[in-house]
């Protein structure tokens, strides 16, 4: 299904099953633990053997030699597959590190051999007897140190807003110079890990040529692409299987090196394979999200118009990698007619950065949203009015362009009234209760939503049963609830007659997880599949497609009814399609919008940070599940708050790695840290994005958080912390007495 | 995880004599991070002696007024004793602002006292780091050290002892009591249980090889408020950066300890004459000397600040 003009009138406007708050229709295989995770698949394979992953222990070099003489005489050892053993392996997509093979050492923890036994036990103590004889080579681990090398390069993050280098509209420098009111500050980010409960894992089974794996990952046709390209074996030889996935974050997106040793590993052995990545190794050997240098200018007229704004960042990555795409936002938040933005990027020899939730607007709302809340000051007016008085409804840098559908002041307006905002002290440090020093803060929030090619295949049976297939991945999202509820809702059926088999490669290719794009582009193709059931159905029943009603199981057009299973009596019916996009995101700019709102309390005398509450405002087309919506808008609010408050990969800047590889030293919020938080979506639909007429809202969750703490913390205290996260040692010395 | 053999002994003596006989033999309870440890290859015994059957598991009073902990109490029972939350409530908030509850219903008295550091070198065998590998270097010092130690440390190491109960213990004045392979028992005064790293960093405790923990007293109770401020990077589940137990009379004198500053529980008795002239009095002593790394410098603020803080709770 083509979907090149704007929805019109369609099935799914009758909400009767889609925008209702449902369950998860997988929650009770989770809660009973029935959902078998990529290393829980007892079944699927006979035989498995257990694979273990050893990390390389130098950040930049070669290996001269790998023994593996006492490894292999450990109890259990089945096989041993090392990087010596083959060549350096292809790249698979978006991979800027190379995986396996060869005795370069590109960063830290890179995978250099995987040792396979008959229980897990005896290759991890097999793995500690390789010893291993490295060169090491010096390299670049500092970003702040190598910033000034860095090089202009057009960004794109691959799932992100796209687009990059240097982008000018107007005369930024005049326009700054001429501005009455100007600000310019520089603000950090540091790397931080998806730290996603289940690690990435995989196991492997040939059957001659035939590789299947049963792992844990975001978008299956990716990987079964990349798979191909770094084994050099055809694509259809390999099978993908991934239903359900515990946290992805971005880590998933792009295959990683479970599920290449585990293929290798699974071929040395003779039989099937199991890989998970240790705690360890999640931190150092797969992906992170880059830390950041962002200056931001911003120029204004005494009336808080902004004439100027320009929004700078630096980040590091392997030769190969991406910049992270920080100042996309910057191009689409605010008015002003004359704009910069930048981005650079910088050699370092730290493991590969690459997409974590909200890649770019993360990390780049953290900055200017920050930046916004001291203009406001500077200005002497309100951050939220200061915000609202440079709402644009086009896109600042092609004011022909409009966007299809933008309510961030509507966000601003109800949240400001919401949670109270008349009721903040402007003057920072004023507001006492017992030994907190108690400020509020805010933040806009924006996301763009992205279109993506998605497909499905919709099998109706005579029991009536709807059954979806399509590789679409549930990472914890709440995909098969939506997926479940769209396709009851097109078949008029109830949700207990729809079936959702999800992640495998056999499947029909979707859009997948990533970039708050899956939702709305799975469900669509869903729909555009369940358009071709529905038209299957009517010609079977001898109706008129255009004009068959599809209620309560039953077809009904004119006087005559029909049960929606007599339709398949003779047979399963099935419809097959994807939905592909027009230019309709190009005639328009689509994007997500929210308002965060966050109070916070900090301790008078020893300046621990605890958030008191929260309050997300979204505008984000139609929410398809609003249960399931707000589990993904607070996930992202809690994120964002690890974000404010402790998530730091911390650099060792001589030895070339993050130290805190692991849960105790990488801190994320616990529960006692997350007190009440409130999420209100706007009713909205926007036909410009889909049949479904709902957009992503999975990131837009995260996105304006840290920014909206840190202005909070500058509202309780004076203090203005400009580098993340912004733990009490940045506060303490200019904390106001305590006293 | 290196193969181990496993045995139960049947008393304190048998169990001490058995891993006095074996250098590679250590005591397990509740595991909590002897288990982990071994998983990452940073202890590697070769045989374990479970002395969770030995029946030391008991808190009893003592002639002298106090209370006899056994080896094997856990966090949690010793936390909700209702004696210890009356007279030594230091201590049960202590326990309380540790681990999890999961963790606290498995750990034990003794084993809380003999857990190790958390400095991340030690915790990555790719690193040097001289407690896991004698001789091999530390990477802390010019690496990330923003948990580790202020003050008491070396060249050869600057761990923190990472406990709440210990830092409790100290301002308490217990006594660590011990039985050796040959039977004998003696008892240890807290404050020189456990040692600063010096030249060996290998070896936290002043216990010999193979001397088992039986029990730590309490002396008598001290009354006074009793505080424990604790200051960690998120509300819960967190190691401290910075913690204070303190036990305050209403004249204002008192007694305090620190953790998360030095490799042992960090008191200096001297410096508490200072108790009535407030925080900054008292740390100006008790840091004395530091030697903070750039980044855990702000720990002597924050030090000085916990104290206040404690001793404004005391005064409430």
């Amino acid at each position: 299904m083509k979907f090149d003009q704007p929805a019109g009138q369609n099935p799914i406007d009758q909400m009767k099953v889609v925008g209702k708050a449902t369950d998860r229709i997988d929650g009770k295989f989770k809660t009973t633990g029935t959902a078998a995770y990529a290393y829980e698949r007892h079944d699927v394979a006979a035989n498995q053997a257990y694979g273990y992953v050893l990390g390389a222990g130098i950040s930049k070099g070669r290996i001269r030699a790998i023994d593996t003489g006492a490894a292999k005489r450990s109890p259990g050892v089945v096989a041993i597959v090392t990087t010596l053993d083959m060549p350096k392996l292809g790249l698979g997509k978006m991979n800027a590190a190379n995986l396996f093979g060869g005795a370069e050492i590109q960063h830290y923890h890179q995978a250099i051999a995987v040792v396979v036994a008959e229980t897990f036990e005896q290759a991890r103590a097999a793995a500690f007897l390789i010893k291993v004889d490295y060169a090491r080579e010096a390299g670049q681990f500092d970003l702040a140190a190598v910033a000034g090398a860095a090089k202009p390069v057009p960004g794109d993050s691959g799932e992100g807003s796209g687009g990059g280098g240097e982008d000018r509209v107007g005369d930024f420098e005049g326009a700054f110079a001429a501005a009455s009111v100007r600000f310019d500050e520089t603000y950090t980010t540091p790397d931080e890990s998806h730290a996603m409960m289940e690690p990435h894992a995989t196991i492997a089974a040939w059957k001659g040529d035939k590789l299947t794996l049963w792992t844990s990952n975001q978008m299956i046709a990716w990987t079964k692409g990349s798979i191909a390209k770094i084994l050099d074996i055809p694509a259809e030889s390999i099978r993908i299987d991934s239903p359900y996935i515990g946290g992805g974050f971005g880590g998933k997106l792009f295959v990683r090196s479970d599920a290449v040793v585990a293929a290798l590993a699974a071929k040395a052995a003779g039989r099937p394979v199991k890989v998970a990545l240790t705690r360890p190794l999640v931190a150092n050997n797969t992906t992170h999200r880059p830390a950041t240098i962002q200056r931001i200018r911003i120029g204004a007229t005494p009336d808080g118009t902004i004439t100027a704004i320009a929004h700078e960042s630096t980040s590091g990555n392997l030769p190969g990698g991406k910049p992270e795409t920080a100042v996309d936002q910057t191009k689409l938040l605010y008015a002003g007619a004359n704009r910069l933005t930048a981005m650079k990027l910088a050699h370092l020899d730290l493991p590969e950065g690459n997409s974590m939730r909200a890649p770019g607007e993360g990390p780049g709302l953290m900055a200017l949203e920050i930046a916004m809340d001291e203009m406001a000051e500077k200005l002497g007016m309100d951050p939220v009015a200061f915000r609202i008085r440079n709402d644009t409804q086009t896109d600042p840098g092609h004011p022909q362009r409009p966007f299809s559908h933008r309510n961030l002041v509507g966000c601003l307006k109800l949240g400001a009234e919401k949670f109270g905002w008349d009721k903040r002290n402007a003057r920072p440090g004023q507001v006492r209760d017992g030994q907190w020093l108690v400020g509020i803060g805010m933040a806009a929030g924006f996301r763009n939503n992205l279109l993506m090619k998605s497909g499905a295949r919709v099998r109706l049976g005579r029991d009536g049963l709807v059954t979806v297939e399509t590789d679409m991945t549930d990472i914890g999202t709440g995909s098969y609830t939506i997926i479940a509820q769209t396709a009851a809702e097109m078949m008029g059926v109830s949700l207990d007659k729809v079936v959702v088999r999800l992640g495998d490669s056999d499947f029909p290719v979707s859009a997948g997880s990533g970039g708050q794009f899956g939702a709305n582009n799975a469900t669509a193709g869903v729909y555009a599949a369940c358009v071709k059931l529905r038209e299957a159905v009517a010609q079977r029943l001898g109706f008129n497609s255009g004009d068959a009603a599809f209620e309560d199981g039953n077809v009904r057009s004119g006087n005559r009814t029909e049960t929606l299973g007599k339709a398949a009596s003779d047979g399963d019916l099935v419809g097959e399609d994807s939905i592909e996009y027009g230019d309709l995101a190009k005639k328009q700019q689509q994007s997500t919008f929210a308002g965060h709102f966050v109070e916070v309390g900090v301790d008078v005398d020893t300046a621990e940070v605890r958030v008191r509450r929260m309050l997300a405002v979204c505008a984000a087309g139609r929410i398809l599940n609003p249960k399931s919506a707000r589990s993904q808008v607070i996930g992202g609010m809690t994120m964002g708050v690890g974000a404010a408050l402790m998530e730091e990969l911390a650099v060792d800047t001589r030895r070339g790695f993050f130290v805190n590889h692991d849960l105790a030293g990488y801190e994320v919020p616990v529960h006692a840290d997350i007190p009440h938080q409130e999420v209100i979506f706007l009713d909205e639909a926007d036909p410009q994005s889909s049949p479904m007429k709902a957009k992503g809202v999975g990131e837009l969750g995260i996105c304006g958080v840290g920014a909206a703490v840190a202005n909070a913390i500058y509202n309780a205290t004076g203090v203005r912390v400009r580098d993340y996260p912004i733990t009490l040692d940045k506060l303490l010395d200019r904390m106001p007495d305590a006293a | 995880m290196k193969s181990f053999t496993y045995e139960r002994p049947s008393s304190p003596a048998e169990a001490a004599a058995a891993v006095s006989a074996n250098p590679n033999a250590k005591f397990i309870a509740g595991g909590t991070n002897l288990l982990d440890l071994m998983k990452l290859q940073i202890e590697t015994p070769t045989h374990l002696v479970d002395v969770n059957g030995l029946g030391l598991d008991r808190i009893e009073a003592t002639p002298e007024g106090g209370l006899r902990v056994g080896a094997l109490v856990r966090n949690t029972d010793l936390a909700a004793d209702a004696r210890v939350r009356k007279d030594y409530a230091v201590l049960s908030r202590a326990l309380l602002a540790g681990a999890s509850g999961q963790l606290r219903n498995k750990a034990t008295t003794a084993g809380n006292l003999l857990q190790r550091t958390r400095c991340p070198y030690f915790y990555d065998t790719a690193q040097a780091c001289n407690k896991r590998q004698p001789g091999s270097g530390c990477s802390a010092l010019d690496g990330v050290s923003r948990q580790l130690a202020v003050i008491g440390a070396s060249e050869a190491c600057i761990a923190t002892h990472p406990g709440d109960m210990a830092v409790a213990m100290r301002v308490l004045d217990a006594t660590v009591e011990t039985v050796d392979g040959r039977g004998t028992e003696r008892k240890i005064p807290i404050s020189d249980f456990h040692r600063l790293p010096g030249e060996r960093p290998e070896v936290d405790t002043t216990l010999a090889p193979g001397e088992l923990i039986t029990a730590v007293t309490l002396p008598k109770p001290l009354g006074g408020a009793h505080i424990y401020r604790k200051v960690r990077d998120r509300a819960s589940y967190a190691y401290a950066l910075v913690s204070v137990a303190a036990v305050v009379q209403p004249d204002g004198s008192g007694r305090a300890a620190f953790g998360g500053v030095a490799h042992k529980p960090w008191r200096v008795e001297a410096a508490e004459g200072e108790m009535a002239r407030g925080a900054k009095a008292v740390t100006a002593q008790v840091f004395a000397g530091a030697k903070p790394t750039h980044d855990n410098a702000y720990k002597l603020k924050l030090a000085e600040r916990t104290l206040g803080a404690a001793l404004t709770e005391a005064r409430a």
